[in-house]
């Protein structure tokens, strides 16, 4: 039997690592042979509808169920009233502070509305349909309250209260000290101070929400498919809020299209789903529309930031000055105060300075939820320090790649703990900015932008910049405990080696198109000598994978990979005392190449790790003390955040008549360290830049004095097509992590944290001559011209105008 | 209800619907080919795009009563035996990441490329304007199509190839 093994071994390779293998995602994926969530059909399903308000604040003053009732194929109808204690509370696991305001927030709306689109009642009935049209029969009389929209207006005196109990729409504030920065500004000679609008957006996954949550009988088990990214959190939330024991809950999160932060979330469709289908002991299953979605699904950024900068004449940054209102939306999501804290130490970004000061203010309105949108906190922060630097460089008349050149942390200062706190072990800024200006033809478009300039050419050029760095692979759990989250960043592993030479990976992420289950492969295979193809993944499923933290804050492979790493060692380590039992020599005299052990120096003896696996089965002959079979396993506790850095580019045309911009050329050279599959990291930072540029250009959440969202729509939520996006020109410097065994850093959010400043300096830099300071995102046509026709009315109006004050 | 009698990935089928019924519902709920999703109630997104009579329709967007007579091919039709080219060129070119709008997008390619066989880069992505893709940024959706163009047309002369081969025996 070991004659199967060992053909096995012929064809492993020792170097997937570094190589663009083929997705084994993909057939799957590509022949429709899925696994969505709304795909399960079991017997006897119902399918859930639900009233949503239409007001963004009001109290329900009469709900009648009963006509939807009589409808046909209807078995059930819900609102607060019915559920009674099933109507459990969604949890926000993130107080960041010690007196933060944290108001119940019930599944179904208990006697008041607060944004449009809160859940006030459902339906269940036996068909997609019958439930559709039974839910439009559902009366409910509201008697509007006050909208609550804009932030700024909250948090004034006798202002409008989104919870009535708590007497105030001020959430919480967290301050954050580092330095002096008094004495900062003291010490300056120019303080550049700036207003900015990190506009709200909808993360918008292709496929939308869905959940099935099945009872099984009398057992009181109860399976969960959800299109979560987090199928391991759910289960322990879904435990503590309703009261179902952890260990009767299964939660699969089968294929999963797309997330990007919007399904890093506990949701009360979830727990609708899961108490309704409990007390009816039936399926009950979910599928939400795009409408719902835009409404409901929870939105990301949405900050007003208050913005200061001082340096010397000389283009020596001192201080920095950070003040934010974060907007919350009603109610506390799974991690809705803590975004902003994700950005608390990342606003100094690559720079060097004196003293830090920042703080956040979260701020309860009457809309939709916030909560993480790729890059969750760090794209807010990167955005506004990158703008600053700008905006500092106009001031002290320095070109601006050579003021960031002035200040940002050396190659060889690293590692290097900066103003805010945080150790960034490896970077080099140099080579990826050199890289990217020569790609991009830096001085050549400088020239050009000159001329056109010089011409009054109505056709204008910008250069933006961006070089970011980022903090992620979340994350080290006493960093989190510290922090207050409730939980901690671990991530798991277990590898076992079957008797027949294939190997099954158990993983805790939980990947919805990031390609684990091929760049997963490929690392064990190193370290297993084992082909990737004989290499089966399996996570998504708490029974199956009970072990896991899931995917998020780019921290699969950072946290993730290094448990995949020491799991494949865990098991080569046992294979290689079995090994030595059969050749009949020390472990210590072996050597472990290309997935064989070999006695030093007699490379003709020699045991495949496939054929000690079946020798770790059948336990004939083990040495004392080997317990039978083949695994290992790992749990990993980061120490420390990784560090991915970057410089990104933009030639941006503006047509000044027009207000439209373009982006003529884009260049990205990221460095994300050791790439364990360049064409997968390819693809994250082409999505990555794709939503950043999005929300320079067409993406906003927004909503009218009432409260209506009315982006509630593809039609009118602009998600770009193919047409609107420019070719990228992309290339990558590799400086490898020190902190992490296989010099990896995470790749997921770095596109996006870094694009969207690239795109608005650009847009900004061509119009800087007219006057133009600032220009809110999206920078449709209309929004620049607009900033372009302020600025040439008077200097100060075109302040006021784009949200920017000097 | 209305009778109607479609032709699915190559089986020939009867049903009776309800005239609101929507295709993609029709596809994935009733025939439980549910291979194509559904992604928007706008029609803008494409997920749900099949080939209806060989062109590329959004079928949230057609009624199920309307393919009566019809030849529809979904994406768990497209491979006859070997792979469509646009699949092997998806997968070869990183075209996909979730994989969600992949089936609306593949069978959008294989529309685009029937009328226009060897397109240009901006052909391409003005070809492909009603399908969204969130994940990948469009730029190896690109590179597949492009991809897949080329290995249609050197199929193609490759039969044309064997062709004048048989006609010169």
């Amino acid at each position: 039997m070991t004659d199967i093994a060992d053909q096995k071994a012929d064809s492993a390779t020792t170097t997937a690592i570094g190589q663009s293998v083929r997705r084994k995602e993909d057939g799957r994926l590509l022949t429709g042979t899925t696994n969505w969530t709304d795909n399960i059909q079991l017997p006897g399903t119902l399918h859930m509808q639900i009233v949503r308000s239409p007001f963004a604040h009001a109290k329900i003053t009469r709900i009648d169920l009963a006509p939807a009732l009589a409808m046909p194929g209807v078995v059930a109808a819900f609102s607060a009233a019915e559920l009674g204690d099933d109507n459990a509370k969604v949890l926000c696991v993130w107080p960041v502070v010690d007196d933060i305001v944290m108001p119940e927030f019930p599944s179904l709306a208990v006697g008041e509305v607060r944004h449009v689109g809160d859940c006030v009642a459902v339906v269940l009935a036996t068909d997609r349909y019958l439930a559709a049209d039974a839910v439009e029969a559902i009366e409910v009389d509201y008697e509007p309250l006050p909208a609550v929209v804009d932030m700024e207006a909250a948090l004034a005196d006798g202002a409008d209260l989104v919870h009535e109990s708590a007497g105030t729409n001020h959430c919480y504030t967290k301050h954050y000290v580092c330095g002096d920065y008094e004495k900062a500004v003291a010490a300056s000679d120019v303080v550049v101070k700036r207003r900015f609008v990190n506009q709200r957006l909808i993360p918008s996954p292709m496929e939308t929400r869905a959940v099935v949550a099945s009872p099984m009988g009398t057992s009181g088990e109860l399976t969960i498919w959800s299109a979560t990214q987090i199928p391991h959190v759910l289960r322990v939330v879904m435990a503590l809020s309703t009261g179902i024991p952890e260990n009767k809950l299964r939660v699969i999160a089968p294929d999963v299209g797309g997330g990007f932060g919007g399904k890093l979330q506990f949701y009360r469709e979830e727990i609708l789903a899961t108490v309704i289908a409990n007390r009816l002991g039936r399926p009950v299953k979910w599928s939400e529309s795009r409408s719902e979605n835009m409404v409901a699904m929870h939105h990301g950024r949405d900050q007003i930031q208050f913005i200061e900068m001082a340096a010397t004449r000389e283009g020596k940054i001192l201080g920095m000055k950070v003040e934010l209102l974060a907007n919350m939306g009603a109610y506390l999501q799974l991690l809705t105060p803590g975004i902003p804290v994700l950005g608390q130490f990342m606003f100094n970004g690559i720079y060097k300075m004196d003293a830090y000061d920042w703080k956040s203010t979260g701020v309860f309105t009457t809309t939709t939820p916030t909560d993480a949108y790729r890059g969750a906190g760090r794209p807010e922060a990167t955005f506004a320090v990158e703008r600053m630097l700008d905006e500092l460089a106009v001031e002290l008349d320095i070109e601006p790649m050579e003021l960031r050149k002035r200040n940002w942390i050396q190659h060889e200062e690293f590692p290097y703990t900066t103003v805010a706190g945080l150790t960034y072990d490896s970077g080099n800024y140099e080579a990826a900015t050199a890289r990217a200006m020569e790609l991009f033809d830096y001085d050549a478009l400088r020239t050009e932008q000159a001329a056109r300039r010089a011409a009054g050419d109505p056709v204008q050029l910008g250069i933006g910049i961006s070089t970011f760095t980022e903090m992620c692979g979340l994350a080290p759990s006493r960093t989190l405990s510290a922090l207050k989250y409730a939980a901690g960043g671990w991530e798991h592993c277990t590898i076992r080696i079957l008797p027949t030479g294939k190997v099954e990976l158990v993983t805790g992420t939980s990947p919805h198109g990031q390609g684990h289950a091929t760049a997963w492969s490929q690392i064990a295979s190193d370290s297993l000598g084992i082909p990737v193809d004989d290499i089966e993944v399996i996570f998504g499923d708490t029974r199956h994978a009970p072990y896991g933290m899931d995917t998020y804050g780019s921290r699969s492979l950072a946290v993730g990979g290094v448990a995949i790493l020491h799991a494949a060692e865990a098991a080569v380590a046992k294979a290689r005392v079995i090994a030595g039992h059969m050749l009949e020599a020390s472990p210590d005299d072996l050597e472990f190449v290309d997935g064989s052990f070999r006695i030093k120096g007699d490379p003709d003896s020699a045991k495949t790790i496939q054929s000690v696996a079946w020798e770790a089965f059948t336990s004939h002959d083990l040495p004392d003390g080997t317990d039978p079979n083949l695994f290992g396993s790992s749990t990993v506790d980061p120490g420390v955040f990784s560090y991915p850095h970057g410089t990104h580019l933009s030639a941006v045309e503006v047509d000044t008549e027009t207000g439209m911009p373009k982006i003529r050329s884009y260049v990205a050279v990221d460095d994300v360290g050791v790439q364990i599959n360049p064409m997968i990291v390819e693809g994250q930072i082409h999505g990555g830049i794709t939503q950043g540029i999005a929300q320079a250009l067409w993406e906003g959440a927004f909503y009218d004095e009432n409260g209506n969202l009315i982006t509630a729509s593809l039609a009118d939520y602009l998600l770009p097509t193919a047409p609107d996006v420019p070719l990228y020109v992309t290339d990558r410097t590799v400086t490898p992590s020190t902190t992490h065994p296989l010099g990896t850093k995470g790749v997921g959010e770095a596109g996006a944290i870094a694009s969207t400043p690239a795109v608005m300096n650009g847009i900004i830099d061509a119009l800087r001559h007219l006057g133009v300071k600032d220009v809110l995102m999206p920078a449709t046509p209309q929004t620049v011209w607009r900033a372009i026709q302020a600025a040439s009315a008077s200097p100060a109006a075109a302040a006021s105008a784009t949200g920017g004050a000097s | 209800m209305a009778r109607i009698d479609v032709n699915v990935d190559g089986v020939q089928r009867s049903d009776e619907v309800e005239p609101r019924l929507l295709l993609v519902h029709w596809l994935r709920d009733k025939i439980g080919l549910v291979g194509t999703p559904m992604g928007c109630d706008t029609s803008n997104c494409g997920a749900c795009t099949v080939l209806l009579d060989g062109h590329s329709v959004k079928s949230c967007s057609v009624l199920a009563v309307q393919v009566d007579g019809s030849e529809i091919t979904t994406i768990q039709g497209l491979a006859n035996g070997d792979w469509h080219p646009v699949q092997t060129a998806f997968k070869e070119c990183h075209g996909l990441q979730c994989g969600y709008c992949t089936p609306g997008m593949v069978l959008a390619a294989v529309d685009l490329l029937s009328e226009n066989p060897d397109p240009t880069d901006t052909e391409i992505r003005e070809g492909l304007e009603g399908n969204i893709c969130r994940c990948t940024g469009y730029q190896n959706i690109v590179k597949s199509v492009a991809h897949a163009a080329g290995l249609m047309k050197s199929a193609q002369s490759d039969q044309q190839d064997s062709g004048q081969k048989e006609l010169a025996k």
